[in-house]
């Protein structure tokens, strides 16, 4: 491979990002910069898209240093709002914790947690109408659980048994809960964003009052879908909310190689024509009061808005990763925006709404709860443990009347099954 | 034409056109939830003039011109899907549809079975396809084979209006995603394969007869357009006029089956005469490796194989890219067509 070097220009250098911190690094988090709570300005739901660049690169905080929530974007909500949100965060946690340990003993093949993501699932749909439709990535369980879905269904479909509505097709936590405005997780990334567009058009087009919400990590916004979405989104005006959930990491790769060395996910928008907001992700006031308020640009028909929620995603990508090989374990600890929920529990308990006592309780309380809930859910079994669901229900639902290609397909499998002495019913 | 449950009626001479944008307007007109969108499709009516009028007749939150994202398109149709709705997304070349393979293959195939029926992808995505119109490589390419390759998506190809009008009002109502892709070639006329001789149009072609209103005709049933003894041919879209001709022609006795839809497949009518006929040739203008014709040839070997006299014949477009300058020696024309004959009736 010939280089054509010309003696007056140096030589071209390609630039390929690096994190500040690797495994056995110090960290240091100096260089993120953390506006004080209050200092960002809160437009008016109906400005132009092209005004919001400083908050684009700004960030909506309410909850200060001392635990009170100032500023313009304080959404003034009740104590009981309050103590519910914390709540959800914290049975979202206790559930997380569960379903983690189920896979390491063996329960299950795999699980994601959000640790540390919390409030961006809880203060968004407590934002949002229970009839809101949600696109989520795979990294929002928290709306199924603040929704009220029960947790012996979401656990059954983590361990494909015999109560798994989706009969063991899905991989874990690719839930799909059409009765809570949970749209079908697919494993296919940021394919959701442009669906969501398409579902919030078809709501503007009938009349409807609903609008939608969707939700990607900061890494799939590089996906192609997410341009078309945003495109889509701008030239219909359509009635949602673009959630990009930064938590810096997309599995080894940092923020960095998703483009967050030269701006910010939500400066994204205002290319589009798009109200972008920048949030803090971890301050569970600042998502609600941010989703509030482009809940309510989007249901004034002035269209859509992106939200950047700034966050860390405080343990590995999943159960099949370990984070400690691409970075510096002092890394979720110093994280500057702190723990969601010991912020909003601060809260409360600086409000002189809760306090220490109550929290232990509750949390013991959640952990049994889910504990119960698992119980129940085993009853119905464990992968690996056993048949769950018919052999030959594995070609329902591809189409919905089974052609004869499929048919004759089902029967030769259980035709097979039968002539080696049934394996299966015999496991 | 007994599969087809026609209500109304009159019918009018139309070209295949004229039929597609019969089949959008009356379906729109029984059903409020069939929306049409696309590159060009609204106040304009299409660069081949499919959905010309339906704009002004059923307003633009209907009918409306989408921004020049393929994969947007197609994501933004499932979500209109998931709400209710019954989109027909228009990609305006097939060549042009890989940008959207990702939402088609990954969310509208699989979003039946993956939600365990919660939601359903109820789209029917309508593309110009197939060659012979000097289109060269990005407005000639046949891709039906990826689409037969997927679970859970329909692939339709009509080669009459009567057939188009009434497959794809089918489609359209059909609660599974369809891929229902229209031979450009044969738009206007019935293309058999003579590019050097006057382009036929479809007003003395049975299938130009139209009904002007309701009918369907039913996915998964092949057509068999000419009865006979000595051969079958399986083929559809453009080359079922050619197969006509050519068989016409050599004079031989040949079962031409037009399969209409690839999948769901009728493998009762193609057993059936792979059976009497105890040969078969398989033709479409898509490339040769991994083309539907090698699934179509596996099926009548392994059916059929007590039956065969001779080798099952593919004549396929090659395996390359579609040239533009030599477009009619990659085209499975005439020549090609009688030289497989030919080898296929050797001893017969």
């Amino acid at each position: 491979m010939a280089t054509h070097l010309r003696a007056n220009l140096p030589p071209l250098s390609l630039h390929v990002p690096e994190p500040k911190f690797r495994p056995g690094d110090a960290v240091d988090f100096a260089s993120v910069d953390v506006p004080a709570a209050g200092a960002t300005r809160r437009p008016d739901t109906a400005d132009e898209a092209r005004s919001f660049t400083d908050l684009a690169y700004g960030l909506v905080r309410v909850l200060d240093d001392e635990n009170r929530a100032v500023g313009p974007w304080d959404p003034k909500l009740s104590p009981d709002t309050l103590r519910r949100m914390l709540r959800d965060m914290a049975l979202v946690r206790a559930f997380d914790e569960r379903m983690f340990r189920a896979q390491r003993q063996g329960k299950t093949s795999f699980y994601m947690k959000c640790t540390g993501e919390e409030a961006v699932s809880i203060g968004a749909t407590a934002a949002l109408d229970a009839d809101d439709m949600c696109f989520p990535s795979y990294r929002q369980q928290g709306i199924l659980l603040s929704r009220g879905c029960p947790m012996v269904d979401m656990m059954n479909q983590i361990y494909s048994n015999r109560g798994d509505k989706l009969q063991g097709k899905q991989l874990p936590i690719m839930y799909s809960e059409k009765r809570f405005g949970f749209f079908s997780i697919s494993g296919n990334l940021t394919t959701q964003y442009p669906q969501a567009v398409g579902w919030a058009m078809a709501s503007a087009s009938k009349g409807d009052t609903r609008i939608a919400a969707t939700w990607c990590g900061e890494g799939s916004t590089a996906e192609g879908d997410f341009h078309s979405a945003l495109t889509f989104a701008t030239v219909y005006r359509a009635p949602v909310i673009f959630n990009v959930v930064n938590n810096q990491w997309a599995i080894s790769s940092f923020s960095g190689f998703a483009g967050a060395e030269a701006t910010t996910f939500a400066a994204r928008a205002v290319g589009y024509g798009i109200a972008g907001l920048r949030v803090d992700g971890n301050d569970a006031l600042a998502v609600y009061a941010a989703t509030e308020w482009a809940a309510e640009r989007a249901r004034t028909n002035q269209g859509p808005t992106l939200i950047e929620h700034f966050t860390y995603r405080a343990e590995g990508h999943s159960t099949s990763d370990d984070p400690s090989q691409y970075r510096s374990a002092g890394e979720p600890t110093a994280w500057p925006l702190g723990d969601p929920i010991r912020r909003l529990k601060d809260h409360l308990i600086a409000l002189g709404e809760w306090d220490e006592e109550r929290h232990a309780a509750q949390d013991k309380e959640l952990a049994e709860a889910v504990k119960a809930a698992q119980k129940e859910a085993e009853q119905n079994g464990i992968l690996g443990h056993g048949l769950h669901q018919p052999l030959d229900s594995l070609f329902d639902g591809v189409f919905e009347e089974m052609p004869w290609h499929l048919r004759e397909q089902q029967a030769q499998m259980l035709a097979e099954e039968e002539a080696s002495g049934r394996p299966w019913a015999r496991k | 034409m007994s599969d087809s449950m026609t209500d109304t009626n009159d019918t009018s001479r139309m070209n295949m056109i004229q039929a597609i944008n019969s089949a959008m307007d009356v379906v729109m007109a029984r059903d409020p939830g069939v929306i049409v969108m696309g590159e060009d499709v609204g106040f304009f009516g299409g660069v081949f003039r499919a959905t010309a009028g339906l704009q002004a007749k059923y307003g633009k939150t209907r009918v409306f011109d989408t921004p020049i994202t393929e994969c947007g398109i197609i994501g933004v149709a499932v979500g209109m899907g998931a709400y209710g709705l019954r989109p027909v997304p228009e990609i305006q070349f097939a060549d042009y549809i890989y940008p959207a393979l990702d939402q088609l293959v990954s969310e509208a195939a699989r979003l039946r079975y993956r939600s365990g029926g919660e939601f359903t992808a109820p789209i029917t995505v309508r593309s110009p396809f197939g060659g012979g119109i000097f289109g060269g490589q990005t407005h000639s390419q046949s891709p039906e084979g990826l689409f037969t390759h997927m679970s859970g998506i329909k692939t339709v190809i009509p080669s009459t209006p009567y057939d188009a009008k009434g497959l794809l009002i089918a489609a359209i109502e059909d609660n599974d995603p369809v891929i229902f892709f229209e031979p450009k070639r044969i738009y206007n006329g019935p293309f058999n394969g003579y590019w050097d001789k006057p382009a036929e149009n479809w007003s003395k072609h049975p299938g130009g007869e139209v009904p002007g209103g309701y009918y369907r005709v039913e996915l998964g049933k092949a057509n068999v357009v000419r009865e006979g003894e000595a051969l079958t041919v399986l083929c559809y879209g453009t080359m079922v006029h050619v197969c006509q001709a050519v068989i016409a022609e050599a004079g031989i006795d040949a079962e031409i089956v037009d399969l209409r839809s690839l999948v769901p497949l009728d493998i009762e009518t193609i057993e059936a005469s792979v059976k009497k006929t105890g040969r078969c040739m398989i033709v479409h203008e898509a490339t040769r490796t991994s083309g539907f014709g090698a699934e179509l040839s596996a099926l009548v070997q392994e059916r059929c194989f007590y039956h065969l006299e001779a080798p099952i014949e593919r004549v396929t477009g090659y395996d390359t890219p579609y040239p533009h300058s030599l477009e009619w020696a990659y085209f499975p024309g005439p020549v090609r067509i009688g030289e497989a004959l030919k080898k296929i009736m050797k001893d017969a």
